[in-house]
């Protein structure tokens, strides 16, 4: 592998010679105009607006068009033009679904924000043994592949000889005995929860607790002389010195929930009677599934209008943090 | 003075609840896939597996297909983690080092794919690999895996060089060294743990890749170990034993590469994602 990225960039450089006049040659590369960056950012530039360009503008086409299996397997194209998403939009089901989407992931979102929190805070407040041993836990949980995740959480949750099931019967609940976690609406998303959560958690958590380690020692001592308590030193310091750590995890953790298909799909398939169907899921099970591939197409533009609207705010903050460090 | 007792012990004792609660599933995994079958399913759990045994590993690993399905995943992991590497060491040079004209929408596009909901446009890539005639084969995931894995590659890896003193590029090429020289001999062995680090976020995420290669392989002969995972519990009714095999081989090398190159992955991807 280096040897190739060395060659490539040793094929890369004569331009480089030619272009910048010798005086300037040492900071040729700094220098507007000279060939080498875009011979260097040429592959990811070209991979990655040519193939995502690509299945964006496709999707959009694609959402134009009433294709079906009929057509499909004729091959035929016809257009529709917003027929799709007059229709989407008409249907309840489809609002249903995005409120449940919106309800799922601020759910998830504010339960790993304020869990992974608290982990953080207390991993700053142990000693060093302890503070290894737990660190240790959340690596385990934040390594474990999620797909692997999926298949122990159904194991765990399984309606016979499931451990929770058990452990909530000896605990004195004994209607939970043989209780089915998949038969309902609620106990599903229960589950899904509980799977996110704990998967999601450790990231939120390591990452606070190292932000909490770059706090000058000296803001607490100042805050402890103005007798503040646990929570003031908390408001009055952590927080607003993590302010971007806090903005930046909350609102990956809101894409990252809002977007979620593996979790969502394996536990259940959006079951029972599509009853746990997130967007992204109801994008898939509409189009794949039940073959409507056009209308799939739709609603997968709609759900990233969702997602853009929700992410709005930071996106912009992030562009234009962007723009003033360039 | 009993309330300073509890406030000394309160944070220990749920650290110990909370270490408990994150490391059982991942030990309830493993504990299942070496307990004999008797013990699965019984009326009361066995907590420790006390008469071991490798009968269901040799039940996952003997399932129809199962190295064809190491093979692939092992591939298009492979394949698209080295690709990204070495697009995104070129461009993240450039980024970190270089100022220049579309230098900003180049970070800017990058930034737009890395949070592109990959998992919604699945449909679209579908249609455009069926008319391209290549369902059921592997250089369409290892193409879309890449676009995935390429623009956080690119941004974490920019971290990494920009991490490394110009002034040490620069006496490099006092000395004598061409700028590729420079870059080869001494800006190239100090991004060797940040590569592997990056390459690490890569690798999970290509491992664990699903609904693509989900509708883009129906053929077993062109599917990855997600799908053989997912699809074990209907292929073997409720066989947790062999299900549970099945998770702990396909989370142990991931495991295993996580908890090596963890504390350097996480600093990476703070530094990343959080600028200050």
């Amino acid at each position: 592998m280096s040897a190739q990225t060395e060659e490539v960039t040793a094929g890369a450089a004569p331009p480089a010679g030619r272009g910048g006049a010798p005086p300037v040659r040492r900071r040729d590369g700094r220098r507007a105009g000279s060939a080498v960056p875009y011979l260097l950012i040429l592959p990811a530039a070209v991979f990655t607006v040519l193939l995502l360009g690509w299945i964006m503008v496709e999707n959009g086409l694609l959402s134009l068009q009433n294709l079906n299996r009929r057509q499909l397997i004729r091959r035929a194209t016809e257009w529709t033009g917003l027929g799709n998403y007059t229709d989407t939009l008409g249907n309840s089901d489809f609002w249903r679904v995005t409120l449940r989407s919106i309800v799922f992931t601020a759910a998830n979102v504010v339960l790993i924000m304020v869990i992974g929190c608290l982990i953080g805070l207390l991993l700053a407040r142990l000693g060093k043994k302890l503070r290894l041993l737990l660190s240790l836990g959340l690596v385990l949980a934040w390594a474990m592949p999620v797909v692997a995740t999926t298949t122990v959480f159904q194991w765990l949750f399984a309606q016979r000889f499931g451990v929770v099931n058990y452990v909530l019967d000896r605990l004195g609940w004994h209607a939970m005995a043989d209780y089915n976690w998949t038969g309902g609406q609620f106990s599903t998303f229960f589950v899904i929860t509980v799977l996110i959560v704990w998967q999601s958690v450790p990231f939120v958590a390591v990452n606070l607790y190292a932000a909490t380690t770059t706090i000058p020692q000296e803001l607490y001592e100042a805050a402890a002389l103005d007798g503040a308590g646990v929570w003031k030193r908390f408001t009055s310091v952590t927080f607003p010195f993590l302010r971007p750590f806090f903005l930046a995890t909350t609102f990956l953790e809101v894409i990252w929930i809002f977007k979620s298909f593996t979790q969502v799909f394996v536990i259940n398939e959006g079951g029972p009677d599509r009853l746990t169907e997130t967007l992204p899921v109801y994008a898939f099970v509409e189009g794949m599934n039940n073959q409507h591939f056009g209308m799939g197409s739709a609603i997968s533009i709609l759900t990233i209008l969702i997602l853009v609207t929700m992410t709005a705010y930071y996106l912009r903050l992030v562009l234009k943090q962007e723009e003033d460090e360039l | 003075m009993r309330r300073s007792l509890f406030g000394r012990v309160w944070p220990g004792a749920t650290a110990v609840v909370l270490f408990l609660a994150f490391v059982f599933p991942v030990y309830w995994m493993f504990a299942t896939a070496f307990k004999a079958n008797k013990d699965i399913v019984g009326d009361t759990p066995v907590w420790f597996p006390t008469s071991p045994t490798t009968e269901h590993f040799r039940r996952a690993v003997e399932a129809d297909g199962f190295w064809t399905f190491v093979t692939n995943s092992l591939v298009t992991t492979l394949v698209a983690v080295l690709l990204s590497l070495v697009i995104a060491l070129l461009a993240s040079f450039a980024i970190a080092r270089m100022r220049f004209r579309g230098r900003r929408g180049f970070i800017l596009v990058m930034m737009m794919a890395q949070m592109a909901p990959w998992e919604v446009m699945v449909i679209a890539y579908y249609m455009m690999v069926r008319d391209a005639d290549m369902l059921n084969s592997l250089p369409p995931l290892i193409a879309i895996y890449t676009l995935c894995v390429l623009p956080f590659t690119v941004l974490t890896l920019r971290g990494y060089v920009a991490a490394v003193p110009r002034e040490l590029e620069e006496s490099a090429m006092v000395d004598g060294c061409t700028r590729p020289q420079a870059f080869r001999k001494v800006i190239f062995p100090l991004l060797a743990p940040g590569l592997m680090a990056t390459s690490l976020f890569g690798f999970i995420t290509t491992w664990n890749e699903f609904p693509y290669v989900l509708i883009l392989s129906k053929d077993p002969a062109a599917q990855t170990l997600p799908l053989w995972l997912t699809g074990f519990r209907t292929t073997f009714g409720d066989d947790w034993g062999a299900t549970m095999a099945a998770s702990s081989l396909f989370a142990v090398p991931i495991l295993i590469l996580f908890v090596i190159l963890q504390r350097r992955a996480v600093g990476g991807l703070t530094s990343g994602a959080v600028k200050g």
